[in-house]
C-alpha cells in the first residue's frame, strides 16, 4: 500500500505554492473572463454585489407559487480570501391559502482562491457557506430553524487552450460547484433534514472571448459583450430521505457584461418532479464594485 | 413591486455614487483584426481598448510562427489616444503572427490577451 498521507501533504503544498500571488478580482484566468453566474456559485473571490436578483420559480410540487428578491454581496478581505453574504425576501402564495411575505435565512460564506492558471484558463476556489437558523420566517415561509454548513469547491475552465484548428470552440468555458449541505439538526417539525450532495455547472459561450482572442466577426457593443449560457444545478439527499427526491433546475439564458454592471436573465426549467412544474424566470442586476470603486471599497480590505 | 423598485433605485444610486473612474480594459478591436488575414504586411499593430491605459505598464509583442519577435519594440500610447496601443512591425513575410498584449488601465486593473493574424496565404 502506497503512503497516501505524504502524497496528500505534497499535493496540498503544491497547491499552496501555486496559489495566485495577485488575484485580479472579477473572474479572470489569463485572458479568460468568467462572468458571475446566476444559479451556480462563482469560482473566484470578488468585490461584487447582486442588487437585486428577482426570481419567479416554477410552481412548487404542492401548487404554491413564489416571488423572491435577493441581495448578495461578495467582498475580498485579502487578494485571495473573501466573504459572502446574502438575504432574500419572499412573497409566497400557497395553494388555497392566503399569501405570506417575509425574509428568508441569512446566508454567509468564506472563500479562498485556491489557484488561478492563466495559460490553461483554469481557476479554483474552496469555501464554506452557512445558512443560519432562525434568521428568516420559520413558521410562515419555511425558513430553516437549523443551521446548515456547506463546504464547497468551485472551479472554472476555459477552452482557450484548444488547438488553433478548433477556433470556434475556444470561447467555450465551464464553471461548476461540488459541495455538501450538512444540517446541524437531523429533523424539524417531524420531517428529516437530510445531508445533501450538491453539484452544478454553467456552460458558457463567450462572445467577448471570440471577439478579443479568436476572430473579430464584427460584433460591436452591446452584442460583443453577450455570453449565452446554460446553468444546471442539483441537490441529492444522501441520507434520511430517498435519493429519488433529487431537486434541480436547468436554466438557459444570457448574460451581458459591461464595464461596471452585468445583467443576466434565465428561464428556469424544473429537472425533476420533486422540484416543481411549469417554468420560472430569474433576472439579475450585478455590479462590479472593484471597477466602480477601485480606490476604496472595491479593493481588498487588506489594501485599504 | 415597491421592493423591486427600491432595489433598482439602490442599484442606480450605487452607479451614481461611483466616482468617474476607469475599469478593466478590454480589447475593443485591433488592426489587423483579431483572427483576420491581410493581403500584405501591415506596418504596425494597433489595439483599441475600452478604457484608458497606463502607458508605463502596457506592452504588446508580435511573434512569428517560430516564436521570434517581429515587432520593433516601439510600443506607444499615441498622444491624445489614451485607450490605444501601437507597435511597429518589421517587414513581414507571409505567415501567421501572434500578438500578445498586457495592459493596465489607469485605475491599475491589469488585463491580457493573445490573438493571431495572417499575412498572405499563411
Amino acid at each position: 500500500m502506497k503512503p497516501v498521507l505524504p502524497r496528500a501533504i505534497a499535493a496540498a503544498a503544491a497547491l499552496l505554492v501555486a496559489a495566485p500571488s495577485a488575484a485580479l478580482a472579477h473572474g479572470f484566468a489569463g485572458q479568460r473572463f468568467f462572468p458571475a453566474t446566476i444559479l451556480t456559485d462563482d469560482p473566484f473571490v470578488a468585490d461584487e454585489i447582486s442588487l437585486p436578483t428577482f426570481t419567479r420559480p416554477p410552481t412548487a410540487p404542492d401548487g404554491g407559487n413564489a416571488d423572491d428578491l435577493d441581495v448578495d454581496l461578495s467582498k475580498r478581505l485579502t487578494p485571495n480570501f473573501g466573504i459572502t453574504m446574502g438575504r432574500g425576501w419572499t412573497y409566497l402564495q400557497p395553494k388555497g391559502a392566503p399569501a405570506v411575505t417575509g425574509f428568508g435565512p441569512l446566508q454567509t460564506g468564506q472563500q479562498y482562491q485556491l489557484f488561478v492558471n492563466a495559460p490553461h484558463e483554469a481557476i479554483g476556489l474552496v469555501g464554506l457557506d452557512e445558512t443560519w437558523a432562525h434568521t428568516g420566517r420559520v413558521a410562515a415561509l419555511g425558513a430553516p430553524d437549523f443551521t446548515t454548513l456547506s463546504p464547497t469547491f468551485n472551479f472554472g475552465k476555459g477552452l482557450g487552450d484548444l488547438p488553433p484548428s478548433l477556433p470556434f470552440l475556444r470561447p467555450f468555458a465551464i464553471t461548476g460547484n461540488l459541495g455538501f449541505d450538512v444540517p446541524l439538526k437531523a429533523a424539524s417539525a417531524g420531517l428529516p433534514n437530510p445531508d445533501s450532495f450538491n453539484y452544478g455547472f454553467a456552460f458558457e459561450y463567450s462572445f467577448p472571448y471570440l471577439e478579443c482572442c479568436v476572430k473579430d466577426i464584427g460584433l460591436r457593443r452591446p452584442f460583443s459583450r453577450l455570453i449565452p449560457l446554460v446553468e444546471v444545478a442539483f441537490s441529492t439527499p444522501i441520507d434520511r430521505i430517498p435519493a429519488s427526491r433529487t431537486v434541480g433546475t436547468i436554466q438557459p439564458g444570457l448574460i451581458w457584461s459591461g464595464q461596471y454592471v452585468q445583467i443576466g436573465a434565465e428561464a428556469i426549467i424544473p429537472a425533476s418532479g420533486a422540484t416543481g412544474h411549469g417554468y420560472g424566470v430569474v433576472v439579475q442586476l450585478h455590479f462590479y464594485l472593484d471597477d466602480l470603486f477601485p480606490n476604496s471599497i472595491g479593493k481588498p480590505v487588506s489594501e485599504w | 413591486m415597491r421592493r423591486i423598485a427600491a432595489m433598482l433605485a439602490a442599484g442606480a444610486l450605487l452607479l451614481q455614487a461611483a466616482p468617474p473612474v476607469s475599469a478593466h480594459a478590454f480589447l475593443d478591436h485591433a488592426s489587423p483584426a483579431v483572427g483576420s488575414a491581410v493581403p500584405s504586411a501591415p506596418p504596425a499593430v494597433t489595439l483599441w481598448f475600452t478604457q484608458n491605459l497606463e502607458p508605463a505598464f502596457s506592452s504588446v509583442t508580435v511573434t512569428n510562427a517560430a516564436g521570434q519577435r517581429v515587432d520593433l519594440g516601439n510600443v506607444r500610447v499615441p498622444p491624445g489616444q489614451p485607450a490605444e496601443l501601437q507597435v511597429g512591425l518589421k517587414p513581414l513575410a507571409p505567415g501567421t503572427y501572434t500578438v500578445n498584449w498586457h495592459v493596465v488601465s489607469v485605475d491599475t486593473h491589469p488585463t491580457q490577451g493573445t490573438f493571431t493574424f495572417q499575412v498572405g496565404n499563411g
